[in-house]
């Protein structure tokens, strides 16, 4: 037989291994260096914030009212605000609210969207149609200005911080989802699954969730700095987090109102932030382009 | 002197894995009024040869390393990017394979098609947006568009395929260019309409005695169009030589194999189907999706019917062929029958069982009797899974191993696709389009089922592997004793493959019969139109059948 | 495209209404009437009060007629500047607010798609580098963070520009526009990018170069339509962004406009304000929402079409 001759021949007994989608994402993440430094302060940021309490080098209420504002110095090395407090130990104790906010309301964002974008795509007809036109209403909403209504009316409360960000971010990660297992289930290989007998979880939990992942991953990865993003806003507005607990924005609210004497009290949190921002979305542009299947044949 | 000269031509793309040799050592001529075919499977450079003339490469990653591309005396590879706009469009002329990507979505046809008149590169010949307007449309009508003057200002999306490729055959004749490239100009295309294309071309290149370079995979098109033929592999020449030579007296391997691998003539093995016993009987099947832009447009509710009312039976042992044009319906039928799309009306009986009143959870001990095979070997894998994942799950799924035997299952499953038990590991981006349709057939004959249906299961491959895949698709048939339902749109593969045949239009079955009756004596007007249309590799017979029509 | 309008502005109404509603029963359910922040008041001149702005009438009552207000679009009196009302309010503002909006606006459109049109026409090179390194540092440095370095730096150290205000010293319309305008760019330049990426990548491009056509007429006239569809697309939710935005900015410059207020009426518990502001604003979201994707409609030749036909 003619049709069994080229490959059969080369028969070896030990099977090699291949390279699947993802190794070949990881390698080609792992030449992406700006990603890579991502990663590393993203790590790096996680580590300090869930150590702070051991390691930042003053308490976080502790005031030296004789002391004031100070310069960076070598006791203080970012300096210290109007209360004589350490601003390396309040940026490490906002970053931790900051972040935590960010991975929260992220999280709440990706359940929701994922179980509605996922419900529609798979369940089709009427009650995707449904599903989706109330998504684009809710896309038509001035969200923005409802959260800052929700902060008004029940006051600053960081769940309802967290609850009140995750019910904004979820559309598009709805739309996201909904797009993918749409686009999946017409793909041949999910008609393949189907044609063998497989049951709908079956399908769903082998061919349709692990080539939804990479999408999700890229946008989970870019929703945490626009919720962080949001976060700061509001607390800028003196809207969001409440003190005693202190944030990155609130920071820079504090910040700018004594800018013109201690600049640093607005640039040490601002860089704190920005370089979050950064990090994250180098992160998930270098990601975007490690998962993209278009970037995986030459 | 010629009026193309291509002299040893290099082109080197610079990819992640090193320097791709996709032109290596290129030496070809064209002269006014002569067409020279390029034939080569994908991957063979002819293409890349074509598009480095024009500078259409992008850079990087290609790199023209070496050579020179005398047109008219004028080297093509060193000229000026001015001199090269000045050529482009102008003295040559390029038709795309894809004309549903070929044109721009955004501007109408008529102002796509005066753009090169009225945006001359050389200052003298530009031309006013009127008199550019009365030749376009003059042009329009000679290429075959009716009511030119009303279609001027459509956008593409308004033409079919086919009328699309004749727009862009008028954009590339509009300056009157002296070399015309045509780069798989009726790949994309119905049979049908491919012949209409293919007279076009070869009446406006007579009447204007413009030099053609006609790139092809196709040799049954090319022995009708062209005078000089050059055989491309791996970015070499392989044999070069005008059409009858190359067609009746080639000398080297790769041609003779290429020649070889022409799905031709009739079934060879016997047939082994039993008449009387027929394994699926379809009865009055309809199938209709409903079309949310036509019925927003009227208000009420419309349907697209793509199988329309059909009754047929597959014999057991048979292999039935089912051909028909794009938008036949004819992979909706396959698909209905093994209940993956929803019918509307009509019965599906298989082996004397109604699957249509059969819940989810009920037909699945039928799936495993009945399974698929799909067009795109791309797609019908599960980019995450591995080989022996893909392999092994309808087994174990259906408890036709357990983890004793499954390791042994898999290794006889890949030996009969003809795959190293090796590669099991491995994941589908790492193998070429035959091998994987080497994994997807494997997947479709694990279950060990009676049914399968093969869904354009060779349209994505090169010649060569073709004939690879339609003799393992024949042996696997005659060694598990399957049934088949064989849908294509490439008449010779039908015929070649199949004991019985049926042709689909319009979501109706026209005509049926045994495959050597129905080709020698069709019934039908369409049949007939179809069956002449199919290009043959042979230069004589292949003159002689386009002198007929 | 005109019965698509008016279809879209049908759907936009109970869009409208549940905006309405919800922030009507919010501002109604919120712990605390209006006027209890003011401890000294006697409960009589309290009662007074209610009486003065329906508060003592029953809920379903008070939104009935709150509708009928707003339908007639009379957004009430405020409860905070007696003797104001909310339209009064808006009507200061709006103008101040849709000029910094405007200029914002087209400082982000002009930078970020000369930009990104720049970037995408040769990628993987300087000119896309920095460009696009310019656009992260404009997405990862928040207006609110922006605007005060802007002032410190301009404004204080170098002393070239007013820090505050609008329109009542020569240049202090400059740092308010760039603040507000910045991140916009950033997005709608790596918007561009991508959507003149992609188009540039398409066989159409290829022949519109096989015909000669110069490479500027290209980028210009084949591929800039379906390249910026993306930013089109954009423009709707930038543009409730910008109002956003709008209210740091306003706050940071002390800008009298519409930001500022809504932001001072969030503090001040100004009910009325609020919710008046509230739907005015998501009218106007839903109309730039709408135009955005009209544009968008009408820029795709064969959704015009289908859409002229459609109802």
């Amino acid at each position: 037989m003619a049709a069994n001759a080229p490959t059969s021949t080369q028969v070896s007994a030990i099977p090699e291994q291949g390279t699947s989608l993802w190794q070949d994402a990881w390698i080609k993440l792992r030449k992406n260096r700006l990603a890579l430094y991502g990663l590393a302060i993203l790590v790096l940021l996680c580590l300090v914030s869930l150590a702070t309490p051991w390691i930042a080098p003053y308490g976080y209420e502790e005031q030296n009212l004789g002391l004031g504002a100070t310069a960076p110095s070598l006791q203080h090395w970012l300096g210290t605000d109007i209360f004589g407090r350490d601003m390396l130990t309040r940026i490490m104790y906002g970053g931790r609210v900051s972040l935590a906010v960010g991975f929260i309301a992220t999280a709440v964002a990706l359940v929701i969207g994922v179980l509605w974008g996922a419900i529609a795509g798979f369940t089709g007809g009427r009650v995707d149609a449904l599903m989706m036109r109330i998504v684009d209403i809710l896309y038509a909403l001035p969200f923005m200005i409802f959260i800052v209504l929700l902060m008004v009316i029940f006051g600053r409360n960081i769940f309802l911080l967290f609850f009140a960000i995750g019910a904004v971010e979820w559309l598009t990660m709805a739309r996201i989802v909904r797009s993918q297992v749409m686009s999946l289930r017409k793909q041949e290989f999910v008609e393949a699954a189907h044609s063998l007998g497989l049951s709908q979880w079956t399908i769903i939990r082998r061919h349709i969730i692990p080539n939804t992942l990479g999408p999700v991953i890229v946008y989970t990865t870019l929703t945490i700095p626009s919720v962080m993003l949001l976060e700061a806003f509001l607390s800028f507005l003196g809207l969001g987090i409440q003190p005693p607990q202190s944030s990155w924005g609130l920071l820079i609210n504090y910040g700018v109102e004594t800018m013109e004497e201690y600049p640093w009290l607005l640039i040490f949190p601002g860089i704190a932030l920005s370089l979050t921002l950064f990090a994250l979305n180098f992160l998930g542009d270098g990601l975007r382009d490690a998962l993209d299947p278009r970037t995986s044949k030459d | 002197m010629a009026l193309l000269e291509v002299n040893r031509l290099k082109v080197y793309f610079q990819t992640r894995n090193g320097l791709v040799k996709a032109v290596d050592d290129v030496s070809f001529s064209v002269d006014a009024g002569e067409t020279l075919a390029i034939v080569g499977e994908s991957g063979s450079g002819k293409s890349v040869t074509c598009y480095s003339l024009l500078d259409l490469l992008p850079k990087p990653p290609a790199v023209i390393e070496g050579g020179t591309a005398l047109f008219d005396g004028e080297d093509l590879l060193t000229c000026s990017t001015p001199r090269m706009r000045q050529l482009r469009g102008n003295d040559i002329a390029v038709i795309f394979q894809d004309p549903m990507t070929s044109l721009n979505p955004f501007i109408s046809i008529g102002e796509q098609l005066i753009e090169p008149l009225i945006y001359h590169p050389d200052k003298t010949r530009i031309q006013g947006r009127k008199q550019a307007r009365l030749r376009a449309i003059e042009l329009l009508d000679e290429v075959g568009i009716i009511d030119p003057v009303a279609r001027f200002d459509c956008y593409p999306h308004e033409f079919s395929g086919g009328m699309r490729q004749r727009v862009m055959i008028a954009m590339a004749l509009i300056n009157e260019p002296r070399l015309l490239i045509c780069d798989e100009p009726t790949t994309a295309l119905d049979v049908t309409i491919q012949a209409q294309i293919l007279e076009l071309i070869k009446k406006l290149q007579q009447t204007r005695d413009v030099a053609v370079i006609f790139i092809s995979h196709d040799l049954g098109v090319v022995a009708g169009i062209a005078d000089k033929v050059l055989v491309m592999c791996d970015g070499t020449i392989r044999e070069a030589g005008d059409t009858e030579s190359i067609f009746y007296n080639s000398q080297n391997d790769y041609t003779k194999k290429l020649l070889a691998a022409i799905p031709e003539g009739a079934k060879v093995l016997t047939n082994r189907s039993e008449p009387d016993k027929p394994l699926v009987e379809v009865r009055d099947l309809k199938t209709y999706f409903s079309d949310y832009s036509k019925a927003a447009a009227s208000g009420g509710k419309k349907y697209i019917k793509a199988v329309d009312g059909v009754s047929l039976d597959i014999r057991r042992g048979e292999i039935l062929g089912l051909v028909g044009e794009s938008g036949s319906g004819k992979s909706t039928l396959g698909r209905s029958i093994l209940q993956l799309a929803p019918t509307s009306f009509g019965t599906v009986t298989f082996d004397g069982t109604l699957l249509d009143d059969l819940n989810p959870k009920q037909t699945v001990p039928w799936r495993r009797r009945m399974q698929m095979i799909f067009q795109d070997p791309y797609a019908s894998l599960n980019p995450r899974m591995t080989v022996y994942q893909t392999l092994s799950e309808p087994l174990l799924y259906h408890g036709l191993a357990d983890s004793k035997s499954i390791d042994q299952q898999v290794r006889q499953l890949m030996d009969d696709v003809g795959l190293a038990y090796g590669q099991m590991r491995k994941y589908p981006h790492e193998f070429s389009g035959g091998q994987r349709q080497r994994i997807a057939i494997g997947r479709a004959i694990a279950t060990k089922p009676e049914l399968i249906i093969a869904d354009e299961p060779v349209s994505a491959l090169d010649v060569t592997i073709q004939a690879q895949i339609l003799d393992l698709i024949l042996d696997l048939v005659e060694r598990h004793n399957l049934t088949m339902l064989f849908i294509s749109h490439d008449l010779s593969v039908v015929r070649y493959i199949s004991d019985r045949v049926m042709v689909m239009n319009k979501g109706v079955i026209i005509e049926s019969g045994d495959t050597e009756t129905l080709w020698a004596n069709p019934q039908q007007e369409y049949t007939q139109r179809l069956l002449k249309a199919i290009p043959l590799a042979d230069p004589r017979l292949e003159r002689r059948r386009i002198a007929s029509l | 495209m005109l019965r698509f309008a008016i279809g879209r502005l049908l759907q936009a109404i109970p869009v409208l209404l549940i905006v309405i509603s919800v922030t009507f029963l919010l501002v109604h359910s919120a712990p605390g009437g209006p006027f209890s922040a003011d401890k000294a008041v006697p409960p009589e001149v309290i009662k007074a009060l209610e009486a003065q702005y329906n508060l003592d009438q029953p809920l379903w009552q008070q939104y009935l007629s709150y509708l009928g207000d707003v339908i007639q679009g009379d957004f009430g009196p405020s409860f905070k500047y007696s003797g104001r009302t909310v339209n009064e309010l808006i009507a200061a503002g709006l103008p101040i607010t849709a000029e910094l909006g405007l200029y914002a606006l087209l400082i982000a459109l002009i930078i970020g798609i000369t930009a990104g049109v720049m970037a995408a026409i040769r990628p993987n090179t300087l000119q896309d580098y920095i460009p696009m390194s310019g656009a992260m540092l404009g997405i990862c440095m928040p207006s609110f963070l922006l605007g005060p370095l802007l002032v410190l730096v301009f404004g204080i150290y170098l002393d070239w520009l007013p820090v505050s205000g609008w329109g009542d010293i020569p240049g202090d319309k400059i740092l308010p526009s760039i603040t507000l305008g910045a991140a916009y760019a950033a997005y709608i330049a790596r918007l561009s990018r991508g959507g003149m990426l992609e188009v540039l990548s398409q066989d159409y491009i290829r022949t519109a170069r096989a015909k000669g056509l110069s490479e500027p007429l290209i980028i210009v006239k084949h591929a800039l339509r379906g390249g910026l569809i993306p930013v089109v697309a954009f423009l709707g939710p930038a543009f409730a962004g910008l109002l956003g935005g709008s209210f740091v900015v306003e706050t940071i410059f002390q800008i009298p406009g519409l930001g500022r207020f809504y932001v001072q009426a969030a503090f001040n518990r100004d009910y009325t304000m609020i919710l008046g502001m509230t739907v005015f604003f998501a009218t106007l979201i839903i109309l730039f929402n709408l135009l955005s994707d009209m544009l968008a409609i009408w820029l795709n030749p064969k959704l015009r079409q289908q859409s002229r036909g459609d109802s």
